[in-house]
C-alpha cells in the first residue's frame, strides 16, 4: 500500500513545554507529542507497549528518551523502541514545524477522521 | 528474507523451545525460524502459574517473550495450531489442520501432559489439571461458584494448586497416596515439618489415600478411595504427575519410551530432527522441572548452530517450592542409606530443619526446611559432590565462622563455576552471559545486570550468587563499585551530591548532572526526581520547583491510573470532615461522573477515575486544599477521638492530628510520610505503623519513628516521652528536618532510622539543643514556601492548559 502523508495542524511550538509531552487528537488517533530540551518535536501513539498499556505522554523525557509514567520503561522517541530488558516499539509519526505551527504526518489511511464515516 | 537461510521448525511454544530459540539468535542469524504453539498465547512463565492462581501476578506479568518479540526477531508464529506429525520423507511438518511447512531442521519441544489419573469418573465435568494458563483461568471461575475442592497429587504441582485455590477462598484438601508429601523431594522430617505449616495455612490433607472412583453425575460430587472412605467436593484438580508429550514423535515414527529418546546432543531417532525439555528421555530420565531444560537448550542451541560444545551429561535436580511463607529446598540424594554421613539440625521453634548427605565425605544431597539461604550454594556442591570441610561446614551449618571468610569461600565457589552453568533460572541466563555483561559493557551493579541480561528480573533468588559473580569479576573495584550511585547515570552516593550541591552552590538539576559528570546527560527517572528534590531541600526559596523532573503524580497534583485517569483526595484535616464537605465531595462527584468514592485507609475520601482535562475543574468545584495523596510530602495524620468524646480519652487527639497535618502539610519529604496522634495509650489511630506516631498519656505525649505496614512492615520504636503540646510540635518539627536533610530520596523512615541509627537521630534532636532550635527554624523557613498546588493551578491559566488539556 502507498505510504502518503498528510500533515495535520497540531498547535504553536509555544503549546509545547521543553521536556515535556503533551496529548495530541488527530480524528481517532490519540497521539502523545513531546518536545525535548533541545527542541526537538516527536509524535508517538499515545500507548506504551506495557502489556498494561497506559499512556505516554506524562512520562519524564531525557534526551530524546521517554520513561513511560506507569511502568518505567525507556523507550527511544526517534524509532519508538523500547530499550532493553524490555521490548516492543510505539509507532512514530514525523513532526514538521513550520512557522511556528507544528504539523504531525499521517499515513492516510490511518485517519478517519470524524465525519468520514 | 535471504532464499539461502536454512528453515528450522520448532514445535513447541513453551519454555523449552522458546529459550532454546533465544540461545540460538544469540549464536547465529542463520536460521530462518518458525514456531507452533497449541495455547493461544505466547510463551510465558509456566513455573509461574501457581502465583497467577494465587493473585500476585496477572498473566500478562508472567508473558516472557510477548509478540512484538517474536515479530523483531522475524520469528513466524502460530498459535492454537497443533501439529501431527513430522514427514521425514517430504522433510515436511504437518499441522492437525493439515497444513504442511518445510524444514531443514525440527526441535521438539511439546513439554508433558497432566497424568490424568485412569479412574471411572475422570471425565466429569469440574475435574482439571494443572499445567497452563487455561487451567488456571478454569481454576479461579470454579472458586467463584463452587466450595469444595479436593486436590490429587501432594507434590510440588499439587501443593501450589492447593494453596491458591485456598487463597481463592475455596476449601482445599490434598489427596495424596503416600505418608509424606512430596516423597519424591522430601524426607520424612521435612515433609512433616512442610504439611503441619500448609495445615496452619488452612489446607486438609487425606494422606495415604488411593482414589479409585470420582463420583457425581455430569459433575463430580466427591471421591471414593480404595479403603471405602469418601471425600466430597465439586471441584477437583489432578496433580498426580506429569507425563511426556510424545504425541508428535510418535505419529512420526519416532523412537520413543516414557519420552522422545534423545542422545547427549539431544538428538532423536530421527535424522535433523531434535528434542528438548520435559518431552524428552535423556538416559533413561525424564525431567519435570525447569533448569536441565536450560541446559538442555544450551547444548542444543550450540549443537545446531555449529558451535563446539560439551556433551549433555543429565542433570542433578533441585526443588523449590514456590508458595509464600514455606521455604523448602532439595537437591540430589535427600534419604539417607548406610552409606550416607549424615548431618542435620532440626529447630522446633523456629521451625527449621537442614540435612546435609555425604557419601564417602563428599556432598551429594541436601534438604532445607524454613530457611534457605544456603541453598544456592548447596545445590551447587551437591552438583559437583564438592568434598566436606570445616570451612563449608562452618559455612552452611552455621558454626561460628567469622563473616569475611565466608564470603571469600563464596567468591571462590562461584570462581570455580562453569560458564555455561544457569545463574537465573526463571530467565535461562548462565554465569558466562553474565560475566561478559561485565566485562563487556563495564557494569558495576545486579540491577544494571538485570537491566542489561534480565538475571535476577522474576523471583529474585538467584540475586546473592549474581552479586558474587560482581565481585568475583571486579574483585578490588567492587567494593567502590557496589555502595555508589543514586542510579545508572552516576557513581556519587547521595551524600556525596548533596555535599557538591552546597560546596558548588549548584541551582538546577541539568547544572547538577553537567558539573558532576552524568553519563546520560539528562539523567533517568530515577534521579531526576532525586536531585529536584536534593536542590529543593538545601534552598527552598530559590529553587524553582522542575515540573519536567517531577513524576507524573507530582507533576499533575493527581495519583495516575493503570487506564491514565487520575484519583483526586481533598484535605480532610485529622480525619475529621464536615456535613457540607461531604455534600459537596458528593455533587462533585456526580457532576463529574466519579468512577468509584473509595474510603483511603488514611482517614479520608479518594474520587477515583477522573479525566486528566477534568482535574482542575472539580478542583475549582471542591474548593478544598489538596490532601497530597500522590505525593513524597506528609500525607494524612490518623487519629482517634480522643477526649473530646472517647471515655478512654486523655487527650484531644483529633485537634492535635489537625493541627499537625495543617502545619506540616505540602512539604516536600524524601518519602511518603504518614502520622498519627493517639488520645491514649490503647493506640486506636496505629502510631505503631507511622513514621512519626504519637500516643497521648495522662501526663503528656510518647512520639515514636520509623514505623510502617506497607512492603516491609516495621513496628515503630519509641523516640521520647514529653509533657506539652509545645515540646511535641517542636520535637515534630526537627525530627522532620532532620530526615529531610539526611534521608535518602524514596528513604522512608523505617529505612532511614535503621540506616542512621536511633541514637543518632535523638542526639541531633533531642540532647542538642542548639541543634534542635537550628533544625526548628531551618524547617519553618521551608514551611514558608509553601502553597495549595491546586489552587496555583487554577490561577496559572497557562500552567492549566499546558499540564491538563490537549492541544
Amino acid at each position: 500500500m502507498e505510504n502518503v502523508l498528510s500533515y495535520y495542524p497540531a498547535g504553536t511550538l509555544e503549546d509545547y513545554g521543553a521536556q515535556m509531552g503533551r496529548v495530541v487528537h488527530i480524528g481517532e488517533l490519540e497521539l502523545a507529542v513531546f518536545h525535548t530540551s533541545t527542541g526537538e518535536m516527536y509524535a508517538l501513539d499515545n500507548r506504551s507497549p506495557h502489556p498494561k498499556g497506559g499512556p505516554l505522554a506524562e512520562g519524564i523525557i531525557s534526551g530524546h528518551f521517554v520513561y513511560d509514567p506507569l511502568y518505567d520503561w525507556k523507550i527511544d522517541l526517534k524509532e519508538g523502541q523500547v530499550q532493553s530488558p524490555d521490548h516492543g516499539q510505539v509507532r512514530t509519526y514525523p513532526v514538521l514545524v513550520e512557522d511556528g505551527t507544528v504539523k504531525i504526518g499521517i499515513p492516510s489511511e490511518s485517519v478517519h477522521t470524524g465525519g468520514s464515516r | 528474507m535471504k532464499a539461502d537461510r536454512e528453515k528450522l521448525v520448532v514445535i513447541g511454544n513453551g519454555m523449552a523451545g522458546i529459550s532454546t530459540v533465544e540461545q540460538i539468535l544469540k549464536l547465529s542469524g542463520s536460521y530462518d525460524i518458525t514456531v507452533f504453539g497449541s495455547e493461544p498465547h505466547p510463551n510465558y512463565n509456566r513455573i509461574m502459574l501457581s502465583y497467577v492462581l494465587d493473585g500476585s501476578k496477572t498473566i500478562e506479568d508472567i508473558i516472557l517473550n510477548d509478540l512484538t518479540w517474536y515479530e523483531e526477531h522475524g520469528i513466524k508464529l502460530y498459535t492454537d495450531t497443533t501439529v501431527a506429525r513430522i514427514d521425514s520423507m517430504a522433510k515436511q511438518v504437518i499441522t492437525e489442520d493439515g497444513a504442511s511447512v518445510p524444514y531443514d531442521k525440527v526441535i521438539i519441544a511439546t513439554g508433558s501432559n497432566p497424568l490424568m489419573l485412569p479412574v471411572p469418573g475422570c471425565d466429569k465435568q469440574g475435574v482439571v489439571g494443572f499445567r497452563k494458563i487455561e487451567d488456571c483461568s478454569n481454576m479461579m471461575e470454579a472458586a467463584k461458584r463452587y466450595g469444595k475442592a479436593a486436590v490429587i497429587g501432594g507434590g510440588l504441582l499439587g501443593l501450589e494448586a492447593a494453596k491458591g485455590l485456598v487463597s481463592l477462598g475455596m476449601d482445599v484438601t490434598v489427596v495424596h497416596l503416600m505418608e509424606d508429601l512430596m516423597e519424591r523431594q522430601l524426607d520424612h522430617q521435612a515433609a512433616s515439618m512442610l504439611k503441619a505449616e500448609l495445615e496452619r495455612q488452612g489446607i486438609r490433607f487425606a494422606m495415604g489415600k488411593q482414589t479409585e472412583e470420582l463420583l457425581g453425575q455430569e459433575r463430580v460430587e466427591g471421591l471414593r478411595f480404595t479403603d471405602g472412605t469418601e471425600l466430597s467436593c465439586d471441584f477437583v484438580v489432578m496433580a498426580a504427575g506429569i507425563k511426556p508429550n510424545i504425541g508428535v514423535a510418535k505419529a512420526s515414527g519416532i523412537a520413543v519410551h516414557k519420552g522422545i529418546i534423545v542422545d547427549d546432543y539431544m538428538r532423536t531417532s530421527m535424522h535433523h530432527v531434535y528434542a528438548v525439555g520435559e518431552c524428552t528421555e535423556h538416559r533413561g530420565v525424564c525431567y519435570g522441572l525447569v533448569a536441565p531444560l536450560f541446559e538442555q537448550g544450551n547444548v542444543l542451541a550450540k549443537h545446531v548452530c555449529g558451535v563446539h560444545t560439551q556433551p549433555y551429561e543429565g542433570s542433578v535436580v533441585s526443588t523449590k517450592l514456590k508458595i509464600s511463607g514455606v521455604d523448602v529446598f532439595s537437591a540430589g540424594e535427600f534419604i539417607e542409606g548406610p552409606a550416607h554421613t549424615v548431618i542435620a539440625s532440626q529447630n522446633d521453634w523456629k521451625r527449621t530443619y537442614k540435612k546435609i548427605l555425604l557419601r564417602d565425605g563428599k556432598i551429594t544431597g541436601a534438604v532445607l526446611f524454613g530457611d534457605v539461604s544456603e541453598a544456592a550454594p548447596l545445590q551447587k556442591m551437591v552438583k559437583e559432590h564438592t568434598e566436606m570441610t570445616d570451612e563449608i561446614y562452618g559455612e552452611v551449618m552455621g558454626g561460628g565462622h567469622c563473616g569475611s571468610g565466608g564470603a571469600a569461600r563464596k567468591v571462590l565457589s562461584v570462581e570455580s563455576m562453569a560458564g555455561e552453568e544457569i545463574v537465573c533460572g526463571c530467565n535461562g541466563v548462565t554465569k558466562q552471559m553474565i560475566v561478559d555483561a561485565i566485562t563487556e559493557q563495564g557494569l558495576k551493579t545486579v540491577d544494571e545486570i538485570k537491566a542489561s541480561t534480565g538475571a535476577t528480573r522474576s523471583c529474585g533468588g538467584c540475586k546473592p550468587v549474581v552479586e558474587q559473580i560482581l565481585q568475583y569479576v571486579l574483585g578490588d573495584e567492587f567494593q567502590t563499585a557496589a555502595k555508589q550511585g543514586i542510579c545508572g547515570c552516576t557513581s556519587l552516593s547521595r551524600d556525596e551530591i548533596v555535599a557538591e550541591i552546597r560546596a558548588k552552590g549548584l541551582k538546577t538539576t541539568r547544572e547538577v548532572m553537567h558539573v558532576l559528570g552524568w553519563s546520560q546527560p539528562e539523567g533517568c527517572s530515577k534521579c531526576r526526581p532525586a536531585l529536584n528534590y536534593y536542590l529543593g531541600m538545601i534552598d527552598p526559596a530559590e529553587h524553582e520547583d522542575e515540573k519536567a523532573s517531577r513524576f507524573v503524580n507530582e507533576r499533575l497534583h493527581a495519583n495516575i491510573q493503570k487506564d491514565g485517569t487520575y484519583t483526586v483526595v481533598p484535605r480532610m484535616y485529622g480525619g475529621v470532615t464536615t456535613p457540607e464537605d461531604l455534600k459537596r465531595i458528593a455533587d462533585v462527584s456526580l457532576k463529574y461522573d466519579v468512577k468509584v468514592v473509595k474510603v483511603t485507609g488514611g482517614q479520608r475520601l479518594d474520587l477515583i477515575g477522573v479525566k486528566k482535562e477534568d482535574l482542575p475543574k472539580i478542583w475549582e468545584e471542591l474548593d478544598m486544599p489538596s490532601g497530597y495523596a500522590y505525593a513524597k510530602s506528609l500525607r494524612t495524620v490518623k487519629t482517634c477521638v480522643g477526649s473530646q468524646f472517647c471515655r478512654f480519652g486523655t487527650q484531644d487527639s483529633m485537634a492535635m492530628g489537625a493541627l499537625l497535618e495543617r502545619k506540616f502539610e505540602r512539604l516536600d519529604f524524601p518519602a511518603k510520610f504518614k502520622m498519627a496522634v493517639n488520645g491514649c495509650p490503647r493506640n486506636c489511630a496505629e502510631s505503631c505503623t507511622k513514621d512519626i506516631g504519637i500516643v497521648g498519656n495522662d501526663g503528656g505525649w510518647e512520639i515514636f519513628i520509623g514505623g510502617n505496614g506497607g512492603i516491609k512492615p516495621r513496628i515503630a520504636d519509641s523516640f521520647c516521652k514529653i509533657k506539652t503540646d509545645l515540646e511535641l510540635i517542636d520535637i515534630c518539627s526537627a525530627l522532620i528536618q532532620f530526615y529531610r536533610e539526611t534521608g535518602k530520596y524514596l528513604e522512608r523512615t523505617s529505612e532511614w532510622v535503621e540506616r542512621m541509627g536511633l541514637e543518632t537521630i535523638r542526639s541531633a534532636v533531642l540532647d542538642n539543643e542548639t541543634q534542635r532550635k537550628e533544625l526548628i527554624e531551618r524547617v519553618e523557613f521551608a514551611l514558608l514556601q509553601v502553597e495549595d498546588p491546586w489552587k496555583k493551578v487554577l490561577e496559572q491559566p497557562g500552567t492549566r492548559r499546558m499540564l491538563y488539556e490537549q492541544v
